[in-house]
């Protein structure tokens, strides 16, 4: 029984993908990300602190590059050019790593993406030979523009970024999973458990979230929830579920045999 | 000697003659890092032998944790 994601060639076991930041301190970063199952885990890329105390513990210390496949991501961003640039960066520091996650945003607010600017790194981050997984907007057309550009997955948001929100317009999200040939994640905007059962339950390959983890006041057991979440819509998927009826006249206990 | 270092500039007495120079000046060795030096990656592989020069912009980064 193996269902396995597959991104650009590699396989996973995990369908849940987990970021890195807002957590209290790297233990807890390390103990909800060993929760959750996560295989695949964003990075942000910034610049070094220079005249930090040495021996101060780094982010690649508390999750080696070794154990998790590493998503260095474009947060931040407001141009193609600068997230072209932050992910040259990341893949001189990663040592040629191919796989990231571009984002580029629009608005510091609400953290919408800019689909234009979006666009235009992806075309320029392909052509480099990057792996790019893309964070986007719930535009099914601007979804199938990013896969014959050559992404390797499209990331609609559920919800804005850190909102909790949860999943707005799954009927958006499911024309999008329709059309695609490549796999369609969730990223940005789950709240709670239940909001990633039903991403997988659409039909997503997984899910890509940090806040809904990180911000919970157990982050550790809300990890935890995340991966059975994830793991029980995706196996509601693939089960398919029995179709929705105003009321039904087949109950589920025989009707011969009653003693009245 | 000036070098604008993540956007601020900061001063040597002593002449920085290359990227691993600078580095273990910074007392960044053996820190996981990528450097751009005027807008191009300095590789690595070639911290010995790329120089500086005077009023050189450097950024220096590093992964940290992010969504």
């Amino acid at each position: 029984m193996s269902d396995l994601l597959k991104i650009a060639d590699k396989v996973y076991q995990s369908r849940l993908l987990v970021g890195t930041g807002k957590y209290t301190d790297f233990a807890q970063t390390r103990a909800a990300i060993d929760a959750s199952g996560a295989q695949i885990i964003t990075v942000a890329i910034r610049r070094t602190n220079i005249g930090q105390t040495a021996g101060e513990p780094s982010l690649l210390e508390c999750l080696p590059p070794e154990e998790f496949t590493y998503l260095p991501n474009t947060a931040g961003c407001y141009s193609a050019d600068d997230a072209v640039r932050t992910l040259r960066l990341a893949r001189e520091l990663l040592d040629g790593h191919k796989l990231v996650k571009l984002e580029v945003l629009g608005d510091p607010n609400t953290l919408y993406p800019n689909m234009t600017e979006t666009l235009a790194a992806a075309k320029v981050l392909v052509k480099d030979g990057f792996d790019v997984m893309v964070y986007c907007s719930d535009d099914p057309i601007i979804a199938k523009q990013l896969e014959e550009i050559g992404c390797v997955a499209v990331m609609p948001l559920a919800s804005l970024i850190g909102s909790g929100m949860g999943i707005l317009n799954p009927w958006n999200l499911q024309i999008i999973i329709e059309n695609a040939k490549i796999p369609v994640l969730v990223d940005a905007g789950v709240g709670t458990a239940s909001d990633a059962t039903i991403a997988m339950e659409l039909g997503c390959q997984g899910v890509l979230m940090n806040t809904a983890i990180a911000a919970a006041r157990d982050p550790v057991l809300m990890a935890s929830a995340m991966k059975k979440a994830v793991e029980a819509g995706r196996e509601a998927y693939l089960a398919g579920r029995m179709p929705k009826k105003l009321y039904s006249a087949s109950p589920s206990s025989p009707t011969t045999g009653m003693i009245a | 000697m000036q070098l604008i270092i993540n956007g601020k500039p900061r001063y040597f007495d002593d002449a920085i003659l290359s990227v691993a120079n600078l580095v273990s000046t910074l007392s960044l060795e053996g820190k996981r890092l990528a450097i751009e030096r005027n807008g191009e990656i300095v590789p690595r592989s070639k911290f010995v032998e790329t120089s500086l020069a005077d009023g050189d912009k450097l950024e220096i980064v590093g992964a940290v944790g992010g969504g």
